[in-house]
């Protein structure tokens, strides 16, 4: 209905929307699972993603992760504070921790991600 | 979000003998269910560690973060469980020579109580393991990696001479390791012993919390620091009874991940990463461990030639000079070619930037950068060891 909008899908990706516009980060559980994060790469502004596609690559200590693109859309908006300050993925995750905003091409395909209690099921299995 | 395996792209793979990719020693999974337990599982557990198999054993990774806990050795003091590590008795009026055929340091530089740092080397010069040597009371006491323990123990049985004898006393030996500039106050808090004569890598007989251990001051850390080897069932009332005298200090659990960064920092190296099989002490920069002149060991005839006539590659520390993290099996590159391939390689918390250590062509001095995932990364070489404030202590 254009309210804001929490989804979440299998690789631990969160999607919050308002309007078309939705802005995607790594989940607190990811966050965890990476461990301290050193490096964040950024995706370029103006780039197109289909859903599935990498959208960053995190760097931690122990190992790098790609965070893939729960939809389809166009970076509007990256999170510049990451690259300074990549610790925000860890300490913020769900809040100044996002990573970018895309415009949504097909706002139908939110529809196929995980509720808030079906990704926190998904957590525990 | 998915893992990136460290060798999936644009990777100089290492091949052993047979030509089959070299599996890392001590791949890490995170099915435990098969894993054998140390004796502290249930205190890592409590404690809230992550844990993950790590050769077969059920070991803590990490518990509140591995840059807190590298830090937290640094500043003032950590407890590692080590107890995953192998420990070999070596006895009877023929171990000195046994010893001194199959490792590369000199075993009768040892007077009771020394420990060394050494090597077990095939005819080829090609690493074993490397270890440490302990003279003791009775005899020779063999740390090696838990990874190698049954590969060491097959070796070592196989090349033993007369009158040795070598019993593995891995399964009943737990180790733990007090690591920091705060070790030894806080360890005197629950020894009777005064630690302060035991010197850099010497050990001694000590009553830890209560019950006799063997104390030694080594590590892995580049800190000051003790490791402590005792019986099973003492294993934790001593660990416990040193998380409660390192309280004033701060004193936390400290898993394997900062273990690794830890050691790297130092530029200490890692077997199945930076040496193995394939690799001599040569091209490592060990042969400070490697005594050519006392007499015939296994590999020396190998070590010697490489040696006159120069490895190929050498051991090289390094430093990324963009952004990004060099790992295991990247490729080093200099002058658009491939000049070797990178061993360990990760973010060093102590010094905010990405470091490791890789195998590089003699032929190639110039500037070097490091392929990661297909991004080219300007290096500089630096020497070892990276980070320099250790309170390790030296020359005992």
């Amino acid at each position: 209905m254009g309210d804001r909008d929490l989804r979440f899908t299998k690789t631990h990706e969160w999607v919050s929307v308002e309007s078309d516009v939705a802005t995607i980060g790594i989940t607190d559980y990811a966050q965890g699972e990476l461990g301290d994060i050193v490096f964040v790469e950024l995706p370029a502004e103006g780039s197109s993603f289909s859903a599935g596609d990498v959208l960053t690559t995190v760097e931690s200590v122990k190992s790098v992760s790609e965070i893939f693109s729960p939809i389809s859309g166009e970076a509007i908006e990256i999170n510049a504070e990451l690259d300074a300050n990549p610790g925000l993925l860890n300490s913020d995750a769900h809040g100044a921790g996002w990573i970018v905003r895309l415009k949504m091409f097909d706002a139908s395909e939110i529809d196929g991600l995980m509720s808030p209690e079906e990704y926190e099921e998904h957590t525990k299995g | 979000m998915a893992v990136v395996p460290e060798s999936a792209r644009h990777t100089a793979v290492r091949r052993g003998r047979d030509g089959e990719p070299l599996v890392r020693e001590g791949e890490v999974s995170q099915e435990t269910g098969t894993a054998k337990r140390t004796a502290l599982y249930e205190a890592h557990v409590a404690a809230g560690a992550k844990i993950v198999d790590f050769a077969g054993w059920a070991m803590p990774i990490q518990y509140s973060g591995i840059v807190r806990e590298h830090l937290r050795v640094r500043t003032t003091v950590g407890l590692f469980d080590v107890s995953h590590m192998g420990e070999f008795m070596v006895t009877g009026e023929g171990a000195l020579d046994s010893l001194e055929r199959l490792t590369t340091n000199r075993v009768s530089d040892l007077d009771v109580g020394r420990v060394q740092y050494s090597a077990l080397c095939y005819e080829d010069g090609g690493f074993v393991d490397d270890l440490l040597v302990y003279r003791l009371d009775d005899g020779y006491m063999l740390v090696v990696n838990a990874a190698n323990k049954e590969k060491d123990l097959e070796w070592v049985l196989g090349h033993a001479g007369e009158r040795t004898e070598v019993r593995d006393a891995s399964d009943e030996t737990a180790l733990i390791a007090v690591q920091g500039p705060r070790a030894q106050p806080v360890l005197s808090r629950v020894c009777d012993g005064d630690l302060e004569a035991i010197g850099y890598y010497h050990s001694a007989n000590e009553v830890v919390a209560g019950k006799r251990a063997l104390v030694s001051r080594t590590g892995y850390t580049g800190e000051d620091g003790f490791e402590v080897y005792c019986d099973l069932d003492r294993a934790r009332p001593i660990w416990d009874a040193l998380m409660e005298a390192g309280a004033d200090d701060e004193i936390e659990p400290v898993g394997l991940g900062c273990r690794d960064t830890l050691r790297l920092e130092m530029g200490y190296a890692l077997y199945g990463n930076d040496i193995d099989e394939t690799r001599t002490p040569v091209e490592a920069g060990l042969l400070w461990i490697t005594r050519l002149k006392k007499g015939s060991f296994i590999g020396r005839d190998a070590i010697r030639a490489a040696k006159e006539n120069g490895p190929r590659e050498r051991l090289i520390g390094f430093e990324l000079e963009g952004r990004g993290v060099a790992r295991h099996g990247h490729a080093i590159l200099g002058g658009g070619d491939v000049v070797g391939a990178v061993t360990s390689g990760t973010f060093s918390p102590s010094l905010d930037r990405a470091i490791g250590l890789g195998y590089v062509s003699v032929d190639w001095t110039g500037d070097i950068a490091v392929d990661v995932r297909g991004r080219t990364i300007e290096a500089r070489r630096v020497g070892v060891p990276f980070y320099k404030e250790g309170t390790v202590r030296r020359g005992g």
